[in-house]
């Protein structure tokens, strides 16, 4: 193996390190600088249609396009996808969410729920 | 068979076994179910060493093939455009990356990895506009730094068994 096979081998490692390195910060940042969200708010296509509030457990189905079909459930102060009808079901699979900023998003069905605080007027900030 | 012949014959394949190599990973479980989009990118075993046999032009078109016969079998036309969001940042940056000179395969294809999936974050940002997305990009960062170092070795295994094969 010739020095500069070695020196491409040792740049990969810094690569994949800084990588790693940058996403641990990025992930400890995430989780120390988050708080609780009070709202779970709905987006169809960027658009805000509802917003639920964490408190109170409800259940309920939300129409997009196309005759899709998500169920949101709101329990225990955190929200998720019970059942959907979109091909993937990635949504439905998706963790409970309860943090300020975290979304759950159904790509065929154009639909995000995200949650915000009492604080945020609402609304689709692109430069958050 | 000659030059041009073969070489469409031998990029027909590739493209052949790299549609293959999608269905596989349809096949596997996810890895992750809570974060979407995890994947260990297997057809980019094939993208790597067109990429370095053949060149960044090659590697395109078959992945071009690719997309399109895996979007008529598995997939759907509003997944296509993410698809090609991540194909296409991720080949971009690869070929930047292998003519830079300061990485092995390895390196290329955790750019790639990683390139791939900051493609389709991208264009869910910019789709349902909602920015907040980006955070996935967090774990999306691990998994394709992860998933390259395995393809990267897999890819420099390919390349190395197929030395001696002359197109």
């Amino acid at each position: 193996m010739g020095t500069n096979d070695r020196k491409k081998i040792r740049n990969d490692i810094i690569l994949a390190v800084v990588l790693l390195a940058v996403a641990a910060a990025a992930m400890l940042f995430w989780h120390f600088g988050k708080v609780e969200g009070d709202f779970a708010v709905v987006l169809i296509d960027g658009v805000e249609t509802a917003r639920y509030a964490l408190d109170t457990d409800t259940e309920v189905v939300i129409h997009t396009d196309n005759a899709g079909e998500n169920t949101l459930v709101i329990a225990g102060g955190k929200a998720y996808v019970g059942a959907a009808n979109c091909p993937d079901l990635v949504c439905a699979g998706h963790r409970a969410i309860s943090r300020v900023g975290e979304t759950i998003v159904c790509l065929p069905h154009k639909l995000v729920i995200k949650i915000t605080a009492a604080s945020d007027a609402g609304g689709v900030d692109m430069a958050a | 068979m000659q030059g041009k012949a073969k070489k469409l014959t031998f990029l027909s394949l590739a493209a052949a076994v790299a549609l293959i190599l999608s269905y596989v990973e349809v096949l596997l479980p996810p890895i992750v179910t809570a974060v979407p989009g995890i994947k260990i990118g297997l057809p980019n075993i094939v993208i790597i060493f067109l990429l370095y046999r053949f060149g960044v032009k090659d590697a395109a078109a078959v992945s071009a093939v690719r997309l399109a016969a895996v979007t008529l079998l598995f997939g759907n036309p509003v997944m296509l455009i993410y698809s090609i969001a991540g194909a296409a940042l991720s080949l971009a940056l690869m070929a930047l990356c292998k003519k830079c000179g300061l990485f092995s395969a390895v390196g290329v294809s955790i750019v790639g990895g990683v390139s791939h999936n900051l493609g389709q974050i991208l264009v869910a940002m910019l789709l349902l506009e909602t920015a907040e997305i980006g955070y996935y990009m967090i774990v999306l960062a691990v998994s394709g730094t992860v998933a390259g170092i395995f393809i990267g070795l897999a890819g420099m295994a390919v390349l190395k068994a197929m030395k001696n094969v002359r197109f």
